[in-house]
């Protein structure tokens, strides 16, 4: 491989760990409350406010069922808003941010629920404010599941993100795009999918470690 | 200490109203252990959860220490409820959280500093047993165990009462010895009150002071354990007790005696009260002309009196054997005549 050809590669690799990992952060940030709400406030939760939570869930449902690459293009107002451009890697991070929200929502969503509401009528009885059960018992208690749930996360959003550079965000697939594809180089195609399998592979141990470590419910099982 | 007046709950649910509790009142003294039996969906879940307010009554009031906590505002509610601990047939032990961390956990809601939270929860591990398992997670516990966590944790707020939620039946008999035995240690120790409900009678009979059977909704008995296990007065309770005291005869005994009017008496003999520890048998057998085979007999303690039955054939002349029940009820005891079997002449 030619040296200019590598550094074309690296830079798209940098590109795209910076549109997954910053978007990764901020749906982390608004998706995880998010999700939190959508549990607290159903009924007969901690924080009963049906309405609020029909009319939540119902944007989240809105938001996942449109297709990314429609996405993409629809909110470019909103992109130039915020980042000044619609064109560019961090351009790209609203849409991605966008998209990933609503998806860790309802994926920290599913683990919140998990947790034993014996854990939470025992903080009730202790006296324990809606707040402390969220922070102290509600969160803690599905930090694995939520782990697990970013993991998967971040692997979408690669995915998804060569979609995003091909409208000029730039990264691995917009970079496999243009010269496996339109110039007719499959070698560059080939490495862009080797490096995104590894990428893959690599979040995914990294995410089933942590989930791992954090799992206190499965350790040294002794009789009862 | 704990009153609860005229307390009623119903529930909506999908096939309209289900009223849960009717009408119920109770009065728990400070410092007793006080039991709540009923069988499944008598309540008595409900009920309990009535005293800290995790279900609220429909109607009615429920007093601590004096105060109507159906009236506070839930603020004051929130402190009130750090005054009442509680533990779970499941023992809800937060899993992320190491036993010592478990039982900080009361003391981190209500603000304690860090140094306060390690001078209260070291002693209560001491208390509970647990000091070498201090950095273990609730998944490395037996059942025991984690109730002994959920019981330091319920106590680390010095709470006036523990409210106890089926803690036992999820254990098995040797476990749920140890923790009644635990429980009746800090009862004694620390004069905390405790209601405790369960269907199992062996819980109520070993460490409780008096009782409430709970059926249907409604407090169909309520007295001291003893009072109430050797008199039921209603069916529930009778067969409550027979879990406990078997006093069905054998059914070989019940075909000798069926139509049989004539032939040796067979006699129970009832012991209660100050004379169940004299010697009657023995005694009688010296008294009278008679002799005594023994054909059934249960002894049991109900909080450390006993309480027992013995079936026996009385041989010997008719008039003799008068003289012997007459000398039993003379001491107090209880006499019944259950038939008769051929004699062996």
């Amino acid at each position: 491989m030619s040296p200019v050809m590598f550094d074309l590669l690296l830079d798209a690799l940098w590109e795209t760990l910076t549109m997954v990992g910053v978007s990764t952060v901020l749906s982390a940030l608004l998706g995880i409350p998010l999700g939190v709400m959508l549990v607290v406030t159903d009924r007969g939760h901690i924080l009963e406010r049906p309405l609020l939570n029909r009319v939540v869930g119902a944007i989240v449902n809105a938001a996942r069922s449109t297709p990314f690459i429609i996405l993409l293009v629809a909110i470019i107002p909103l992109t130039r808003l915020i980042v000044g451009t619609s064109i560019g890697t961090a351009a790209a991070i609203v849409p991605l941010t966008i998209a990933a929200i609503p998806f860790v929502a309802r994926l920290a969503e599913a683990s919140l629920r998990e947790v034993d509401p014996g854990l939470i009528e025992a903080a009730q009885a202790m006296g324990a404010t809606p707040k402390q059960i969220i922070l102290k018992v509600l969160v803690p208690e599905s930090w694995p599941g939520i782990i697990a749930g970013m993991t998967i996360t971040v692997v979408s959003l690669i995915s998804y993100s060569a979609m995003a550079g091909a409208v000029g965000g730039g990264g691995l697939g917009d970079l496999g795009i243009r010269y496996g594809y339109q110039r007719f180089q499959p070698e560059v195609m080939a490495v862009v999918v080797v490096i995104l399998i590894v990428l893959v592979q690599g979040f995914q141990s990294l995410g089933d470690i942590l989930a791992r470590r954090l799992n206190k419910r499965q350790i040294g099982k002794s009789g009862p | 200490m704990i009153e609860i007046q005229d307390v009623s709950k119903r529930f909506r649910g999908s096939a309209g109203e289900t009223e849960v509790l009717k009408g119920v009142s109770l009065s728990i003294r400070a410092g007793e252990i006080f039991g709540i039996i009923g069988r499944s969906g008598a309540g008595k879940s409900t009920l309990v959860r009535c005293i800290n307010l995790l279900e609220r009554p429909t109607s009615g009031k429920v007093l601590v220490n004096g105060r109507d906590i159906t009236g506070l505002s839930v603020t004051e509610l929130r402190k009130a409820r750090q005054g009442i601990g509680m533990i779970f047939q499941l023992f809800n032990l937060l899993s992320s959280r190491t036993v010592f961390e478990n039982v900080a956990f009361p003391l981190e809601l209500a603000g304690y500093s860090k140094a306060d939270i390690k001078a209260t929860v070291e002693p209560l591990l001491d208390l509970v047993g647990l000091a070498d398992k201090r950095d273990a997670y609730p998944a490395q516990l037996s059942g025991g165990q984690k109730q002994r966590v959920g019981i330091a944790r319920a106590l680390a707020s010095k709470p006036s009462v523990l409210l106890c939620d089926e803690a036992t039946s999820a254990l098995d008999p040797e476990t749920t010895k140890s923790i009644l035995a635990l429980l009746q240690d800090i009862n004694a120790k620390l004069g905390l009150t405790i209601v405790l409900i369960t269907h199992e009678m062996q819980v109520i009979k070993e460490i409780c002071h008096r009782v409430a059977v709970l059926d249907q909704g409604r407090v169909v008995e309520q007295g001291p354990v003893f009072d109430i296990f050797t008199a039921p007065r209603t069916e529930i309770t009778r067969s409550f007790v027979r879990d406990l005291v078997d006093r069905e005869l054998p059914a070989g005994l019940q075909a000798r005696m069926s139509a049989q009017t004539d032939g040796n008496p067979v006699l129970r003999i009832i012991f209660t009260g100050p004379s169940a520890n004299s010697p009657v048998i023995s005694d009688v057998v010296r008294r009278f002309a008679v002799s005594m085979n023994i054909l059934q007999a249960h002894v049991d303690y109900i909080q450390g009196a006993p309480y027992g039955n013995i079936v026996v054939e009385a041989q010997g002349a008719e008039a003799d054997i008068q003289a012997v029940t007459d000398y039993i009820r003379g001491i107090d005891l209880r006499v019944e005549v259950l038939g008769h079997v051929p004699g062996h002449v």
